[in-house]
């Protein structure tokens, strides 16, 4: 494990490297928007990474949640099989379909995105039980907001020169991800700040009403009048083959950053709780260790 | 031209935002290091 991480690492470097030189130098420049168009590929990668990490957030969240009691598992199981199943029956029904393509979707993009909540469930669940549930929450939320703030501020620099303004007030994906990344930030406030023995319960069902919040900045732009181009990719938006090609490029390369910085963040928690654990039982056997901890129960590290 | 300084404070602001983020990690995992080494000496 001590070895790999230096391998993906020097992987994910070269990655981002290439990645950086075929969107800064072999992607065509755009007809309209000349070079600055380039913005997109660092833009829409970080949109992806924050609106999967704070997906996997909601998940840990709600299996966190639910994980206190077996029949809570079981109507949470239920409930995530019914979304897969009906969502999926659903998107095929002709009267969805054409309500679906009138509003600029892929049926299929749709019913796959609904076919893979029951997956994720599942997987989050096998991958990261009990108490890492809630590492994992964290740990997603805080990569998240980074990756957030990335598109928050790469956005209005690339709005200046091509709409005129840093930000277009009211438009609808700009403000649903200015609230998301606020309610983020709050996330991560109250995990830093509570002293509550609650917190982490607290935290899981602010997660859960802050990633409702996800499904209206992705779907923003196509239920709503908004400054903000359409989606390129199962939507009604179209791109050049070359411009795709670099864009799902500069993807993987952020997805394999983002899962590095993850993993680090993750083995950072373990070992803050890891502390956390010494020092608590260093005041139970009162060797006097407890005197010198800095880090009250339930806070993240600084 | 004037554009292009859009698109190169663009990719400078997002690695600076990565480099101080990591930053803040490698911070806090020497701290929280040096924490246990101390209480492991303790002990």
């Amino acid at each position: 494990m001590k070895r790999l991480f230096p391998i993906l690492s020097a992987i994910t470097a070269a990655l981002l490297a290439y990645a950086l030189y075929q969107a800064l130098v072999v992607a065509p420049a755009d007809a309209q928007q000349g070079e600055v168009y380039r913005i997109i590929y660092y833009h829409v990668p970080s949109g992806w990474m924050f609106m999967l990490l704070f997906s996997i957030n909601f998940v840990a969240s709600i299996q966190y949640l639910v994980s206190t009691k077996p029949s809570r598992q079981a109507a949470a199981k239920w409930t995530v099989i019914g979304v897969g199943v009906v969502g999926t029956i659903v998107t095929f029904l002709p009267q969805v379909q054409v309500q679906l393509k009138s509003a600029g979707m892929r049926p299929s993009a749709i019913a796959t995105t609904v076919l893979a909540i029951p997956v994720f469930y599942f997987l989050v669940g096998k991958l990261f039980p009990g108490e890492n549930l809630d590492v994992l929450a964290v740990t997603t939320a805080e990569v998240g907001v980074v990756f957030c703030t990335i598109v928050l501020v790469t956005g209005p620099i690339w709005a200046r020169p091509v709409w005129g303004i840093w930000w277009a007030p009211g438009d609808i994906r700009l403000t649903s991800t200015l609230v998301l990344w606020l309610i983020y930030v709050s996330y991560l406030m109250l995990r830093r700040f509570s002293n509550s023995a609650q917190m982490q319960v607290l935290a899981a069902a602010l997660a859960v009403f802050g990633a409702l919040d996800v499904p209206l900045v992705y779907f923003s732009i196509w239920f709503f009048r908004t400054q903000h181009p359409q989606p390129i990719i199962g939507g009604g938006g179209s791109i050049d083959p070359r411009m795709l090609h670099v864009m799902m490029l500069n993807g993987a390369a952020f997805l394999c950053f983002g899962f590095l910085v993850c993993w680090q963040r993750f083995r950072l928690e373990l070992l803050h709780r890891e502390i956390e654990a010494a020092h608590a039982m260093d005041s139970l056997v009162g060797s006097g260790v407890a005197a010198k901890a800095s880090l009250p129960l339930n806070r993240s590290p600084q | 031209m004037n554009a292009v300084k859009f698109l190169i404070a663009a990719y400078i602001a997002t690695w600076l935002i990565h480099g101080v983020y990591i930053g803040t990690l490698v911070r806090r995992f020497s701290r929280l290091r040096r924490e246990l080494r101390d209480i492991e000496r303790q002990k």
